[in-house]
């Protein structure tokens, strides 16, 4: 079962980095938003699989931090985007 | 494997400095701000610092890229082109660098069990906390009860910290007329899903303030998620409905009172015959008066960093605010 | 046991399946829209069977609660950001490939 943790931890890193690469080089702002997102709840996903690898459970907590942090800090950079665009 | 992992994970947040550096659009430096922020907080995680780590999420990644939004709103998302030479600024930081690189060479191996940092007082918390504190979560112990002074003096600088922001900016009420609606008032999705959400969240901030003695957490971390939510709220629904929720006086009485009940933990015992902060004389046995003094002294950090956070993120958005309006 | 570990494996590495392609996605596809696509339904199918697996291998108890809150949470938020973003970008003025083709063609003709 190691094995299958490892695997699945060095998949969900080289997605990861797939979409931090996609959040430095994006065609408009949105799709960098896209990527920074999917690295979100990627690293979420990462986080748990690690804490398994390891052995380590309470990793699951800073999981749930993570996921709900993520979700915060989209609704800002959106409410931020609203704010300063103007309404056509 | 930890070590791939980490190395993984370095290189990306080289790379991720090295973009921010190279961006001209601040927007876009911000949101990888948070990123950085995400991948050394993982980085934590792999050294197994966990209390860490929920720290820098919550608070590098969280607080502070909500803060820095609210700035940008405030000034403009362009860099300015720089007319100065960089030729000078360079020499000196390599120099600094290759200095700094040089004196790693004395430092002792990474992970050898012979550092210093290992051998000084490390090995007498390992073995003696759990008799004498008694907590599953040693880092809570060393925290709130070893370093009980140093961690009053954290909540302070934090007080200090709303107290300076307040001085630059204040917290300006808004009325009916001039109150400029949230951007997100078409997001019906969000509005529905944000309702649904904030009560898990506060929920989840109330574990980890009373799970912190038993697992990572305490109340840095909780009065940060908690102040999260608030935020999340008034990002959604508006400024003034905020405000109707939790007022700005109600949150200064808050913040000083958390570091009020903080003190009155350490005059407490001072009172019952012991030195400032010494909890083995709250209650008539050591143990039990370490666990009642460290649950009262991490609600006083819950409750003056939450309110804390929440003021200093109503000062900077009610400025965005007004600033919209003219 | 071993046949709870090989379910686990196979949602685990089906999970990690999807991702990849998801992440293969918000490069290859020509416009925002159908990014972003890509992005948010391989990531709900990821987190679904990669938390899956996870709890799989959980001895239900508090992991086990920690997990489906993380399954809940992300399957309640991650919807709503792509959601929330995609409108954004509308309301900014983002126009789908169609869209543009027309404006084009309208220009040239």
């Amino acid at each position: 079962m190691t094995t299958v943790f490892a695997v699945v931890c060095i998949a969900i890193l080289v997605v990861m980095a797939i979409a931090l690469a996609r959040a430095f080089i994006a065609p408009t702002v949105y799709d960098r938003i896209i990527g920074i997102n999917m690295f979100g709840t990627k690293t979420v996903l990462f986080i748990a699989a690690v804490g398994f690898l390891m052995g380590r459970p309470e990793f699951l907590d800073i999981a749930i931090v993570y996921a709900l942090i993520n979700f915060i800090g989209m609704v800002a950079v959106l409410r931020f985007f609203e704010d300063t665009t103007p309404v056509k | 494997m930890a070590e791939l992992i980490n190395l993984v994970l370095l290189a990306m947040l080289a790379l991720t400095a090295l973009r921010i550096i190279f961006l001209k659009d601040l927007f876009a430096v911000i949101m990888l701000f948070g990123i950085f922020s995400f991948l050394s907080a993982l980085i934590f995680i792999n050294l197994d610092a966990v209390d860490v780590a929920f720290t820098e999420a919550s608070v590098g990644a969280g607080i502070s890229t909500v803060l820095m939004l609210g700035t940008l709103a405030l000034t403009g998302r362009k860099e300015k082109a720089n007319s100065h030479s960089s030729f000078l600024p360079l020499v000196v930081v390599c120099i600094t660098g290759a200095a700094l690189i040089y004196g790693t060479l004395d430092m002792p191996d990474f992970g050898d069990p012979d550092n210093p940092v290992h051998q000084h007082v490390a090995p007498r918390y390992i073995e003696e906390s759990p008799k004498e504190v008694g907590l599953p979560n040693m880092v809570t112990s060393v925290l709130a009860s070893y370093r009980g002074f140093d961690t009053l003096g954290e909540v302070v600088v934090v007080f200090a910290a709303l107290i300076a922001v307040l001085s630059l900016l204040s917290i300006r009420k808004e009325t009916e007329q001039d109150a400029s609606e949230s951007g997100l008032k078409s997001h019906h999705v969000l509005h529905v899903v944000a309702k649904l959400v904030i009560p898990l969240i506060i929920l989840f901030a109330l574990y980890v303030q009373f799970h912190g003695d038993f697992g990572p957490g305490g109340g840095f971390q909780a009065g940060v998620i908690a102040a999260a939510a608030l935020i999340l709220y008034a990002l959604v629904f508006g400024l003034p409905n905020a405000f109707a929720v939790i007022g700005a006086k109600f949150l200064y009485c808050m913040a000083s009172a958390g570091v009020l009940l903080y003190a009155s933990v350490g005059l407490f015992s001072m009172y019952k015959g012991g030195n400032f902060l010494d909890y083995n004389k709250i209650a008539a046995e050591p143990l039990a008066g370490q666990h009642y003094g460290i649950i009262i002294i991490e609600l006083g950090v819950g409750i003056t960093v939450f309110a804390v956070m929440l003021s200093i993120f109503y000062a900077f958005s009610s400025q965005t605010a007004r600033s919209n309006i003219k | 046991m071993l046949f709870l570990d090989v379910i686990s494996s196979i949602l685990l590495i089906s999970g990690v399946f999807f991702g990849l392609s998801g992440a293969i996605g918000i490069f290859k596809f020509p416009d925002f829209f159908t990014r972003i696509h890509a992005a948010s339904i391989t990531d709900s199918i990821a987190t679904i069977l990669i938390v899956g697996g996870l709890l799989l291998q959980t001895s239900f108890d508090l992991n086990t609660v920690k997990l489906i809150f993380i399954l809940v949470f992300l399957m309640i938020t991650s919807p709503t950001a792509s959601h929330a973003l995609a409108k954004s970008a509308r309301h900014g003025g983002l126009l789908t490939m169609a869209e543009a083709k027309e404006k084009k063609q309208e220009k040239t003709g």
